[in-house]
């Protein structure tokens, strides 16, 4: 964090200064390592198994914060008979399926509610459409549960299956698997457990290297698990904070440029799944599920109004049959096989340079160079933009320039001072950025190429009676332009996202106001208040130094700007403090109110006795102490039921290269992890399989302060450049004598994708660890580096291949084995045939691929 | 001027029997060190603004004369930041202002080796063209059981996390009504 995020570090600094411990768990020390009171190094990739023994100490101590964990959690609640664990079946849940490599979950469900399998469909649907991301902001459909037993006593409670699943992650495991020593974990579970509680709370903080991983989101959840056990969620100072690390990438899934969302996290429709309007709505909202999702409903339509306008009715069910349909897995990496095989025309990059940033540079190089026309949109010329004339491919001649068809459109942007807009940063806080000044030259917004390319592109179809062309002549874009370049308003298109009402123009409060008649519109339900009363919320800059510690007066965050997500567990179930010193919002008896230094996340007069009568959903079947509003049940998940495509209770698998046997379970990686087994995407071979030996060292990547991602807006600053010159990796002396490397020398590090060369680091910050017996080193190396720009270096993203984490289809990039080699590495064709003689050696010919279950696992 | 005025316009004066025994502050001061202003002082505008680097939201001033941006200051009244700023957030007046950046269009022609000038309008025109032209080679109607399809597998894109929410706005809605799915962003990666 302090690398990364620096500034924001400040207040960890804060807190360490009133008396905080702090922690850092890091393959590698850093400048956070060096102000913490602990570092704990660990084996990258082995993060579940570290947490799952801290959920371990918490259960087999009794460690849990009882009242809160009965309450709030679905601790109480008792699953299907038909449920079997990762202990019974040698690491796969039941309902694995062979064929697909994906389950089908209806055995994890709650009992009772086996005959309401997830209405998503098949697993392995939802892992091509990504369906996890959808559950952002609510749980996925299950009913509200009944089978609870609060004595947490029951075999089948929530409770004692976390038990059992956990039970083996024992101190002596951890050590086993992560290479962190007994006294070190006992010395972090005593930190955690005994600063949680009535009176205390821990925040745990990852920074989103944690989802490039093949098991990332269940990284998180067993996180989320332990911070729901010790009661940290929904209070100050607890719970989970993601540091982001682009300046609106919260925001880029808010309002989402994913194939798979719709703004606030509706789902794009499937063509089996959401044949029809209304089985799109039912989808998402559960008809019989408690929360605010059940007003699915009134979200959809407002949203296809504020597309479509006039045009959107409910006689053609609001424009739904305009949206464009999913057959599958449409993400960014099955684009870039596609391109490989021609079967894209056309690509824009916005800002974005994934030649660099992505995973498997020479695959997004090579996609590129068989297009028939690019867009790139940037400030400065950047990797992605001139691969034809001098990415390493033209280098072993695998693109020629003059062979290369691709037509090249460079288009200079506006920078973050020459436009208006909102950023949403990384506590979903919108903050309006005022402009400075008019972009120079041929630079643009976003905004603009966007608004113009829709209004040029509508004049070519003007005159259209083609069925296809009738979303885009129905499109509401009209929006005032202004200025020398007639730019677009971008208040318009926020008071556009926040809603209004149609007959009126009012703009709305709150996404409570919309109605699913038509009468309302809004372009993303979660962001509607952002202009509430026609003020721009999210531009006001009331001073902190003026306002309260929560200082809800400084931009707006989504939703209703709430500082805190789920707050009404702060409060006991009866509405009160659970201590004086951790107060944030609280039933007032004698106003009938929620109140509180925030905004209350619970319906503001419904008293903490309320209990709804038999058979109420939606918001009205909230109890008045179920405080995670947004879940089926009212409860925060420990366990899963739904809405998971690789189990309902985060496992310990091996990263998909790992020199390690799993000593955990005969499954080895994560079985339901996304494949694309093809000659130019080899892995290398980990056990069982044979051959791992010859790439037998770990390696991982992450930032340096000086340097932003793909390098695209910081190798070409001077200043930056000079802080940071020069591509390099971290070993170990005990690596550097192992292989024969000198510090400032030069080295190579080789996967089967590609071998990348540095200046070596030889330094103490990394080290080996003793896992299993045997001596595993890591390496470090910073991603920032490409061929362009004042400082320039080999591009650590080309060595990974591409593997995906199954929820969410993010990459895993932060993790993989390589072998690293004295001296600089091959040119030329040269260099295809030295990566060619590893796989050779690693028995990797092109049909070969590592089966997705492993021998023992299913018994 | 009296000699007392005198006298203690000597520094070392000043720094033999004042609180600056260092002379580090203000008795190394001089009429010229009064004389200084801070060149924010100066600007005809002020912007409220936010950093484009990370997710933090580190609060900026961006001050702006003659219509240049002169300089790019932490905005000490964030709650967030309170006026710090990173190495990179404190470069940023390079990132706007470098002559590095890109100020014109460029075209690379198909087998082209170099880049050549294009106008905007006339570049904003052809990739109009290219997009009609690819989403009606590519278009599907329905699926292979007449179920509706209405969508291009032709064109992508893939979007930085530094544009705005009103921006991803209308990228999603402008590409979802032309039947374009495979739109990506930083999100995913």
């Amino acid at each position: 964090m302090a690398e990364a995020h620096p500034v924001g570090f400040q207040w960890v600094m804060e807190a360490k200064k009133r008396g905080a411990t702090v922690i850092h768990v890091d393959p590698r020390f850093t400048r956070t390592s060096a102000v913490a009171d602990d570092y704990v190094p660990l084996r990258v990739g082995s993060d579940i198994a570290f947490l799952g023994g801290v959920i371990n100490y918490i259960l087999q101590n009794e460690l849990d914060f009882r009242e809160y964990v009965v309450a709030y959690t679905n601790a109480a609640t008792i699953v299907s008979e038909d449920f079997q664990d990762t202990e019974d079946l040698g690491g796969l849940f039941s309902g694995y399926d062979e064929e697909t490599g994906a389950y089908t979950p209806v055995s994890w469900q709650y009992q009772g509610h086996e005959e309401h399998p997830p209405s998503r469909g098949e697993g392995h649907i939802q892992r091509d459409t990504a369906a996890g991301l959808q559950q952002e902001v609510h749980g996925p459909p299950v009913p509200a549960g009944k089978n609870r037993d609060e004595t947490l006593q029951h075999p089948r409670c929530v409770y004692q299956i976390l038990k059992r699943h956990y039970a083996r992650y024992t101190p002596e495991v951890v050590e086993q698997v992560c290479g962190v020593s007994q006294k070190q974990f006992q010395r972090v579970c005593d930190a955690w457990t005994t600063n949680s509680g009535r009176d205390r709370t821990t925040a745990l903080v990852y920074s989103v290297g944690w989802t490039q991983h093949s098991v990332g989101v269940q990284y998180i959840r067993s996180g989320a698990i332990i911070q729901l056990l010790l009661g940290n969620m929904g209070r100050p100072g607890g719970g989970i904070m993601a540091l982001r690390g682009h300046a609106s990438i919260q925001g880029s899934t808010d309002i989402p440029t994913l194939f798979n969302l719709l703004p606030g996290y509706l789902p794009m429709p499937h063509h089996k799944q959401h044949e029809t309007f209304e089985k799109w709505v039912d989808a998402i909202r559960h008809p019989t599920q408690k929360g605010f999702w059940n007003n699915a409903r009134t979200y959809a339509v407002s949203l296809l109004k504020a597309y479509f306008g006039e045009f959107a009715t409910e006689e053609n069910d609001w424009g739904y049959n305009y949206l464009p349909r999913l057959t599958g897995d449409h993400g960014t990496y099955r684009q870039v096989l596609d391109m490989i095989d021609g079967k894209i025309k056309g690509y824009f990059l916005l800002g974005q340079n994934p030649a660099v940033g992505s995973a498997h540079g020479r695959a997004q190089r090579l996609g590129m160079a068989n297009l028939e026309w690019l867009v790139v949109r940037d400030l400065y010329m950047i990797e992605s933009a001139t691969f034809w004339k001098d990415s390493p491919e033209i280098e072993t001649g695998e693109i020629v320039t003059e062979e290369c068809a691709t037509e090249v459109f460079f288009m200079p942007a506006a920078s973050h001072v020459e436009k208006e807009g909102t950023f949403t940063q990384t506590q979903r806080m919108l903050q309006w950025r005022e402009k400075a000044l008019d972009p120079p030259g041929d630079c643009r917004s976003e905004l603009w190429f966007f608004y113009h390319l829709g209004r040029l592109v509508r004049e070519r179809i003007a005159t259209s009676t083609l069925e296809r062309d009738r979303g885009m002549r129905n499109i509401a874009w009209s929006y005032p332009t202004s200025g020398p370049h007639n730019d677009p308003d971008a208040s318009a298109v926020l008071k556009e996202i926040n809603g209004y009402d149609i007959a009126t123009s009012r703009p709305l409060s709150s996404y409570t106001e919309l109605k699913d008649d038509g009468s309302t519109s809004c372009g993303c339900w979660i962001y509607s208040g952002v202009y509430a009363d026609g003020v721009n919320q999210a531009a006001r800059r009331k001073p902190g130094s003026e306002q309260s510690w929560v200082a809800p007066e400084w931009g707006w965050a989504w939703p209703a700007n709430r500082r805190i997500l789920y707050n009404r567990a702060s409060a006991d179930p009866q509405g009160v403090p659970w201590s004086e010193k951790k107060a944030y919002v609280w039933w007032d008896a004698e106003k009938g109110e929620w109140t509180g230094h925030d905004n209350p996340d619970f319906e503001k007069t419904k008293p903490p006795s309320f209990r709804p009568e038999e058979g109420a959903v939606g918001v009205a079947g909230l109890r008045g102490d179920d405080a995670f509003i947004m879940q089926g049940d009212g409860k925060g998940w420990l366990y899963a039921p739904a809405g998971l495509i690789d189990g309902p209770l985060p496992t310990h698998y091996e990263p998909a290269e790992s020199p390690l046997r799993n000593p955990l379970y005969a499954q080895q990686a994560n079985p339901t992890r996304k494949v694309y087994d093809r000659p130019d995407n080899q892995l290398n071979p980990a056990p069982p399989e044979a051959h791992s030996q010859v790439f037998p060292y770990v390696f991982t990547t992450s930032r340096l302060t000086e340097h932003h991602t793909a390098g695209g807006m910081s190798r070409q600053l001077a200043y930056l450049s000079e802080l940071q010159p020069a591509m390099f990796v971290e070993v170990s002396p005990a690596l550097a004598e192992e292989r024969g490397l000198r510090h400032m020398g030069w080295a190579h590090v080789i996967t089967g994708r590609a071998a990348v060369e540095a200046r070596v680091l030889v330094t103490a910050r990394l080290r080996p660890l003793r896992i299993d017996g045997r001596t595993i080193h890591q390496i470090w190396l910073p991603y920032h580096w490409g061929g362009s720009g004042l400082v320039t270096g080999d591009s650590a993203n080309d060595l990974f291949g591409i593997t995906l984490d199954p929820n969410v289809l993010i990459q895993e990039s932060k993790v993989g084995t390589c072998d690293i080699r004295p001296g600089r590495r091959p040119t030329g064709p040269a260099l295809l045939d030295y990566i060619a003689d590893y796989l050779r050696r690693a028995g990797l010919d092109a049909s070969h691929y590592a089966p997705l279950e492993t021998p023992g696992a299913g018994e | 001027m009296g000699v007392r005025t005198w006298i203690e316009g000597w520094p070392v004066y000043r720094q033999l029997t004042g609180t600056d025994p260092l002379g580090r502050g203000h008795a190394a001061r001089s009429a010229r060190t009064d004389a200084l202003t801070p060149r924010t002082q100066e600007a005809d505008s002020v912007a409220r603004s936010v950093c484009p680097y990370c997710a933090v939201g580190c609060g900026q001033r961006v001050f702006v004369k003659d219509g240049e941006v002169i300089q790019i200051e932490g905005d000490p009244d964030s709650p967030i930041s309170r006026g710090r700023l990173c190495p990179k957030g404190s470069a940023s007046k390079s990132l706007v202002t470098s002559d590095r950046r890109i100020r014109t269009v460029l075209y690379r022609r198909p087998y082209a080796t170099d880049w050549e000038e294009l106008d905007l309008d006339r570049a904003m025109e052809m990739i109009a063209d290219r997009v009609v032209k690819a989403r009606e080679e590519t278009w599907e109607d329905k699926d292979e059981d007449g179920r509706p399809l209405n969508r291009t597998l032709g064109i992508s894109s893939l979007g930085g996390a530094t544009l705005d929410n009103e921006e991803n706005y209308l990228i999603k809605k402008l590409f979802t009504a032309l039947g374009a799915i495979q739109i990506e962003n930083q999100a995913r990666i």
